[in-house]
């Protein structure tokens, strides 16, 4: 129990850091939750003219990884087949 | 033609005040010309690190409202031929002073030294303006916490978008026993997260309460934060000093190798 415990606190700098680099990077994308809001409408909105999506579940993040800020999107799809023409 | 550098951070209580009394004395030390100007109008200490707080007569917003001439507002830090302090006034606030001033003032002061310090409120509004609007170059201090680091990245990002030439970073009150545990970021950590050349890392060191209490900066009493500071202030005039061993036993050195 003590070990798991002393597992649990170990290395906080790197929970620090790894902590910091998200939120730095969403900070420097000037990724404000308002603009979140407008990036993930708008995907809504150009998606649903392809395939029916459950915009609920659609999340959208700003993450970073060896390459640099990446936008992931996950957006999960009710109906693969294309939506009736109007 | 003399340097303007303005020493910032974003977050308060990360060490801006003791950085710039220590940075201003240790180049005076090295024999420069130094000017250092509390840009903190309002909440004014950069007098009382220095043990300077009883010989103001004027200040910056007296300068700038022409009051007095700039010669009388200087004041002589004894002990050295040319190391003056412009004090900040403790009864105006920052809307007293813009930018435009400042540019033009640093301007001026800057045909009769070698270096002016500028000592930043915390914060990003009119105080930090008016502290970079004639600054050639910036100093960010920081600590390896989340919340200074952060402020940090924002800090180097309003001194880009504001054409500031050179900046520079001092990560501030390192606890080697704690980064050796993994439990602190080390000045490596930093420097990754934030992108930016390192000028110096600064110990944790009671020293620097003890020399604060007394009104005299650390450089130069033989403490390990007052080394660093030496350090710091010979690589400010372009000197290329490795940086220092913080471990005690002289073990694990290499977690502070630059770069």
């Amino acid at each position: 129990m003590f070990f798991d415990n002393w597992r649990k606190n170990k290395n906080t700098g790197d929970e620090a850091k790894r902590r910091l680099m998200l939120s730095i990077v969403s900070d420097r994308a000037g990724c404000s939750p308002e603009v979140m809001e407008q990036i993930k409408n708008d995907f809504i909105q150009v998606i649903s003219k392809y395939v029916e999506i459950d915009s609920e579940g659609l999340e959208i993040k700003v993450a970073s990884n060896e390459k640099g800020p990446s936008l992931t999107a996950n957006i999960p799809i009710k109906n693969i087949r294309k939506k009736k023409e109007d | 033609m003399g340097e303007v550098i303005v020493v910032t951070s974003g977050k308060g209580g990360v060490g801006k005040t003791t950085t710039t009394a220590n940075i201003g004395t240790g180049l005076a030390m090295l024999g420069k010309s130094v000017l250092m100007i509390d840009m903190d109008i309002g909440l004014r200490n950069l007098d009382v690190v220095l043990g300077l707080e009883n010989r103001i007569v004027y200040n910056l917003v007296d300068v700038i409202e022409e009051n007095c001439r700039i010669g009388q507002a200087l004041i002589k830090v004894k002990g050295y031929d040319h190391f003056y302090l412009l004090a900040s006034s403790q009864s105006r606030d920052k809307t007293a002073v813009n930018p435009d001033q400042m540019k033009r003032l640093t301007e001026l002061l800057k045909t009769q030294f070698d270096y002016i310090i500028l000592d930043c409120p915390a914060g990003i509004e009119q105080g930090f303006k008016n502290a970079i609007a004639g600054a050639d170059r910036a100093v960010v201090v920081t600590t390896p916490e989340v919340s200074a680091i952060r402020d940090a990245d924002r800090i180097i990002g309003l001194l880009n978008a504001n054409n500031i030439k050179k900046t520079e970073l001092i990560v501030n009150r390192i606890k080697i026993d704690m980064v050796k545990k993994g439990d602190m970021m080390s000045a490596d950590d930093v420097v990754e997260i934030l992108a930016v050349d390192l000028l110096g890392i600064v110990p944790d060191d009671e020293n620097i309460v003890i020399s604060t209490n007394k009104g005299e900066p650390l450089v130069g009493n033989g403490t390990k934060a007052g080394k660093a500071y030496e350090n710091i202030c010979k690589r400010i005039t372009g000197e290329d000093v490795p940086l220092m061993n913080l471990s005690k036993k002289g073990l694990l050195g290499n977690l502070f190798k630059k770069n």
